[in-house]
């Protein structure tokens, strides 16, 4: 079977993640028992490979092509990068190739740093990118917002420089807790340049009645490897509020797990994908109701050119427990060129019996009737095509609440376009 | 139209209770051994005399499943099959072989009159050729166990240039057809199950409808197994030349037993320049009973490939037996402007499980394929719709529809929908529905409160909710699914 | 005859009647009359018997027979039926089907023969003509896609067809046209004689016009505060609810 190949490939990838963990653990902070559990995940599993259900439409292969070395951090210069970020007014939490670097970034009681925070929910001995992160995660922060306070915005910011031309790894691994009644409008950034593997992982926890807005900008460089993953848990009455833009990376993914634990608890989990080029990129979410009336809605968008690749996966597990569950899902896609592949893979697994669960999914190209309508009322092609893809792209943005942060994404958004025309 | 439905109304009064399709039939049986093995192999090819090039094929075919593994994907569980302690041929004990009716076993024919098949042509009975176009007919094969048992209609259906036969006489007296045929759409090693039916098949039918001729009646084959400890292995071939067409209709029984029971039947369809091919299955196989012993594990593979331009592919499946069903009945849409349908019903009860779905290849331009499934799910059951709906590059202005819909009875069941959407062409268009619901208060009290039984609201709701897909099927088996379906759902609610 | 004694009903925890007195003699029509959320349809509900509605104390018998203890369906072999407020959608269920199976389901229990398909449907189309429905209605899935005026209309004929002893019609005025209203009430008025009763739920006069009811009860809170003849109606109609509320209290 030809699929032998790229398994010991991968495993020869997995291979060189190991030995750097063996060359750097006796540095590593934190609980080393953790460490070894993931390292033995890792030695066991591998990295996903193509017969793996949930990777069945996204291959590591790329990532085995590259060599990745020891980063470099004294005296990286992140200036140009810094202006890049758009402007939020709000603390800025600024990581440099995986770095925190406090002289680029605001102070902040609610925010505790200097090392990685594991927090609680994500799964390393399930999830194999979760279990990289875990036995090699050097650096992260911890966010905690307590008992009915309202802790505003804050940015979280990775830049990668490219370190001129080395090819490096990181992988941090960030907490957010919300307590009782808190809130917080978390928005996440990631941009760089060159080649570089950035795995972050995120645990979320939001409390009774607690509520976590979490706006996501990948705007990565297109010779990187993007493999993120948030675990968010959320209680009773509970909201996690999330919305993903990825218009960057070579190889992305971003893998949400929601798990609605209280009742009445909330999960949006929007996403706009926009891909040109050669690049794939792979929104993947499950959201399990695990308690009755809560509620989920997920509206993701993927617009392709040139011969990019674009995935969405996305379950719904309702558990016995969860009845009055109303989970609603609806994923799209438009192909504007001959070359671009969209897959799909929606899914219901459900126990309860008095839910109310559907997606729907629709893959097309622009509608030919509505780009007439609008050239006959006088508007040019290019212009028109662009006003039916934002258009398109509406359903999932309009959910965003936050100012900045939507300006931001909207910026982005139009970038992307430009870059096309 | 009502010939079907009082048959099976007087097989339900001759059983009594829980799966009324459940006696079996004392007949002498020929055996072979336990067990599987190139031996067991070479003893099916020669008791059915086949040629050299067909045992070679079974041969290989069985290498090639000693090397698989069984797949463990699909959302079923059940202990381990024991491939070795199964019969892996079973028939009737023949006298000299049967020629004509009146030469079969009385007690088979007892049987088949139990199961309400007309088998014994009417016109035979009433001693006058019925005229032209009266009354629908339907021919019928029916597969006892491992083999063909009677094929009805042969004569009317010969003249009109149509073979319909057990896939064994196919092999003997249209060797060339069956050759350029047998596994071009399923190949031997396709699947686990399709590779252990091509080592071990023992009967099943052929059909082929020559070019531009539509088959003047439907044609129906009846599967039953009897005897204890068989798997049940049948082969189905059906070929439409250009511009002929076929209506064909399968259904399944099995007698009540306490051990599981193994069904691994493949169905190839070829469908060449605007061919048509209808098939309609009603499959009642031995659910097992309410704490889940027993039962048919039904493991199969059906595809059909529209080869010719504007051919056209149509499952229609109503799922109600077995107490495992892993089948996904596929369209190959590789000429131009060709359809592949889809429509299916599964109720699972008790402690059924059922993984189902269909998957549609868009190869050719202009292909189409409609998705229509209902899945509803009482007791302890597990029902999964598992599709693929695949546009490849050259697939221009491809397009699909897909609605997928379950239906909830009780708080201790599952329900999943697992679909694969691909896409490598921007002028196709793509659209999938799923919803999951429960059966709503509000419906069931508006058609008591008018009088109805809660069971009849229940029936009258489910055959409501699976109207899109019971319009498909042809007048008579249309009522007997309806039937079938209040059947299975007795007792699942209140 | 209906016969209703310190009835009580809740929704889940909330009480919604609160002690109904009310009897409706065989051959008579009654109407109820009370502001939005009084609880008229909650009484419809729980004479007809929906899970959820229940009654907490008091009872209702019909002709003699205890209504509280019995399921829908014996409730309409009784002879009960309510024209729902609401009227709910049966996707992929045929009208036709839906009325042949019901009606049928009434006649097995008053032990009479069933009817079989053709002598139904002359039965139906001749209702329908006296209804102005047109007959594509009876293909149709029940109530789908219908559009309020027709989803009462349907009501009516299911009534017609079915001829129940007591008709409870729950606001199956509003939302009709002129016409309509006209033809609905002669749909009523047909069915009236010695061993038929009525209770019209109504926020209209006009109707009462039409139907014009033996008696008139006022519904407020959960109790009947008032009961008299038609012309209640009219002085409700000029006055409305407020004056009268506060004269009971
Ligand atoms: N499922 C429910 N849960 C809680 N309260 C309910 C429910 N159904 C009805 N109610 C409440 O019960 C009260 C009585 O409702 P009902 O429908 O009987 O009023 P009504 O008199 O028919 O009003 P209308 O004239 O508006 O039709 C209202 O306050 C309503 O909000
Ligand atoms: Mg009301």
């Amino acid at each position: 079977m030809s699929a032998s190949v790229p398994t010991t490939r991968l495993q020869a990838t997995a291979d060189a993640f190991l030995t750097r963990f063996a060359g750097i653990k006796a540095s590593l902070p934190g609980d080393k028992s953790l460490r070894e559990r993931a390292a033995a995940t890792v030695r066991s599993k591998g990295l996903p490979g193509p017969r793996e259900e949930a990777w069945r439409y996204t291959q590591l292969r790329p990532l085995t092509d590259v060599t990745f070395e020891t980063p470099l951090h004294a005296d990286v210069d992140a200036q140009a990068l810094l202006g890049r970020l758009p402007e939020i007014a709000a603390p800025h939490l600024v990581f440099v190739d995986g770095r925190f670097r406090a002289d680029l970034s605001t102070a902040s009681s609610m925010v505790r740093t200097g090392a990685p925070s594991f927090g609680s929910g994500a799964r390393p001995d399930f999830d194999p990118m979760v279990a990289l992160n875990t036995m090699l995660a050097e650096d992260g922060v911890a966010i905690s917002v307590p008992h009915d306070v309202d802790g505003g915005t804050i940015v979280l910011a990775s830049l990668a420089t490219g370190q001129n031309g080395r090819a490096i790894a990181f992988h941090p691994r960030h907490s957010v807790n919300l307590a009782d009644g808190a809130k917080l409008t978390l928005i996440e950034i990631g941009l760089g340049d060159g080649v570089y593997f950035h795995n972050p992982v995120v645990t979320v926890s939001v409390a009774h009645g607690a509520s976590l807005t979490h706006l996501r900008l990948q705007t990565e460089s297109e010779q990187a490897f993007v493999l993120s993953t948030v675990y968010a848990d959320v209680a009773s009455d509970g909201t996690y509020d999330s919305f993903q833009l990825a218009t960057g990376g070579r190889l992305a993914r971003a893998e949400i797990h929601a798990t609605l634990s209280g009742p009445n608890a909330i999960a949006h989990l929007n996403a706009a994908q926009l891909l040109a080029g050669s690049q794939h990129a792979d929104f993947t979410t499950i959201v399990s109701h695990d308690a009755p009336n809560c509620a989920s809605r997920q509206t993701v968008k993927t617009v392709l050119t040139g011969k990019s690749r674009g995935v969405f996966q996305g379950k719904i597990e309702v558990a016995r427990a969860a009845q009055k569950t109303d989970g609603y899902q609806m994923n799209q896609a438009l192909l504007l060129s001959p070359d671009a592949e969209m897959d799909s893979k929606p899914q219901l697994e459900i126990y309860a019996d008095d839910v109310k669960c559907s997606h729907g999914a629709t893959v097309g190209e622009l509608d030919a009737e509505q780009l007439f309508y609008l050239r006959s009322r006088g508007v040019p092609e290019a212009e028109a095509r662009a006003m039916l893809v934002r258009a398109f792209l509406d359903e999932a943005l309009e959910a965003i609440t936050h100012e900045a942060g939507r300006a931001a994404m909207e910026t982005a958004i139009a970038h992307w376009w430009d870059r096309q025309a | 139209m009502t010939a079907v439905a009082e048959t099976l109304d007087a097989v339900q009064s001759a059983t009594e209770g829980g799966y009324k399709w459940g006696f079996s039939t004392e007949i002498e049986m020929d055996m072979a051994p336990k067990g599987l093995n190139e031996d067991i192999i070479r003893l099916i090819s020669s008791r059915k005399e086949e040629p050299q090039w067909l045992l070679d094929w079974r041969l290989k075919a069985y290498a090639a499943w000693l090397k698989m593994e069984e797949p463990h994907w699909a959302m079923i569980h059940h202990p381990p099959i024991d491939y070795q302690d199964l019969h892996y041929y079973a028939a009737p004990k023949k006298k000299a072989g049967p020629k004509s009716l009146d030469e079969v076993d009385p007690e088979l024919l007892k049987m088949y009159e139990k199961l309400g098949i007309p088998l014994k042509e009417r016109a035979i009975l009433a001693g006058v050729e019925l005229p032209e176009g009266e009354a629908p007919q339907v021919a019928i094969d029916a597969v006892f166990d491992s083999v063909s048992v009677a094929t009805t209609f042969k004569a009317t259906l010969a003249k009109a240039g149509v073979i319909f036969c057990p896939i064994s006489e196919a092999v003997r007296d249209h060797p060339e057809l069956v050759r350029q045929y047998i596994g071009s759409v399923i190949p031997a090693g396709d699947n686990y199950f399709a590779a252990l039916n091509s080592a071990v098949f023992t009967d099943g039918s052929f059909v082929f409808i020559p070019k531009g001729v539509r088959c003047p009646m439907e044609l129906s084959t009846y599967f039953r197994i009897n005897a204890r400890n068989t798997g049940q292995f049948e082969r189905t071939l059906i070929i439409v030349e250009d511009g002929g067409s076929v209506s064909y209709l399968e259904g399944c029984t099995a007698p009540q037993r306490d051990e599981n029971q193994l069904h691994a039947a493949v169905v190839e369809l070829v469908a060449m320049n605007d061919a048509s091919i209808k098939y309609s299955t009603v499959q009642n196989w031995y659910p097992g009973d309410a704490e889940g012993r027993g039962g048919i594990y039904n493991f199969v593979t059906k595809r059909g490939i529209c080869k010719g331009a504007n051919s056209k592919i149509s499952w229609t499946q109503v799922e109600t037996g077995s107490a495992i069903t892993w089948k996904y009945p596929s369209c190959i849409l590789q000429g131009d402007g060709s359809v592949g349908e889809f429509y299916s019903v599964a109720v699972t009860t008790n402690h059924q499980q059922a993984d189902t779905g269909t998957k549609m290849i868009h190869i050719g331009r202009n292909t189409r394929s409609t998705i229509v499934s209902k899945g509803i799910s009482a007791g302890k059951s597990n029902n999964t719709y598992r599709g693929k709906v695949s546009v490849l590059k050259g697939a221009e202005n491809a397009r699909n529809f897909t609605q997928c819909d379950s239906l909830l009875i009780g708080d201790q069941c599952g329900a999943h929908t697992v679909p694969y959407i691909e896409s490598r062409n921007p002028t196709a268009k793509l659209e999938h529905e799923a919803t999951t619901s429960k059966i709503s208060d509000d419906q069931l009290f508006y058609c008591r409160s008018r009088g109805l039984s809660q069971e009849d609201a229940v029936g009258m709701i489910v055959n409501g909710f699976c109207r899109d897909v019971l319009k498909e099927l042809p007048m008579e088996f249309a009522v007997e699914a309806q039937k079938l379906l209040a059947v299975s759902l007795e007792g699942s609610v209140g | 005859m209906l016969e209703i004694k310190g009835l009580e009903a809740s929704i889940g925890d909330k009480q919604i009647l609160r002690g109904i007195d009310l009897v409706v003699p065989s051959g008579e029509v009654h109407a109820v009359m009370g502001p939005n959320g009084a609880g008229k349809s909650t009484l419809g509900y729980v004479l007809s018997g929906r899970a959820g509605y229940e009654a907490t104390a008091g009872l209702a018998t019909f002709n003699g027979a205890d209504l509280l203890d019995i399921e829908p369906e014996e409730r309409a072999a009784l002879g009960l039926f309510l024209a729902f407020q609401y009227p709910v959608e049966l996707p992929g269920v045929g009208n036709a089907n839906f009325l042949r199976t019901a009606l049928n389901a009434l006649r097995r229990a008053r032990g009479e023969a069933e009817m079989d398909a053709p002598g139904f449907l002359k039965l139906a189309r001749a209702e329908m003509k006296r209804l102005s429905m047109p007959d594509d209605m009876l293909k149709r899935n029940v109530n789908v896609g219908f559009s309020g005026g027709e989803k009462k209309r349907n009501e009516v004929l299911q009534m017609a067809i079915l001829r129940p002893k007591l008709a409870i019609l729950d606001e199956t005025d509003s939302g009709l046209d002129i016409d309509a209203l006209r033809i609905v009430a002669d749909g009523v008025n047909a069915l009236r004689g010695p061993d038929f009763s009525a209770l019209v739920i109504t926020h209209y006069q006009r109707l009462l016009e039409y139907i014009v009811p033996d008696r008139v009860h006022v519904l407020v809170s959960g109790r009947i505060i008032r009961s008299g003849g038609p012309e209640l109606a009219l002085e409700l109609e000029a006055n409305g609810y407020a004056g009268m509320v506060a004269d009971a209290a």
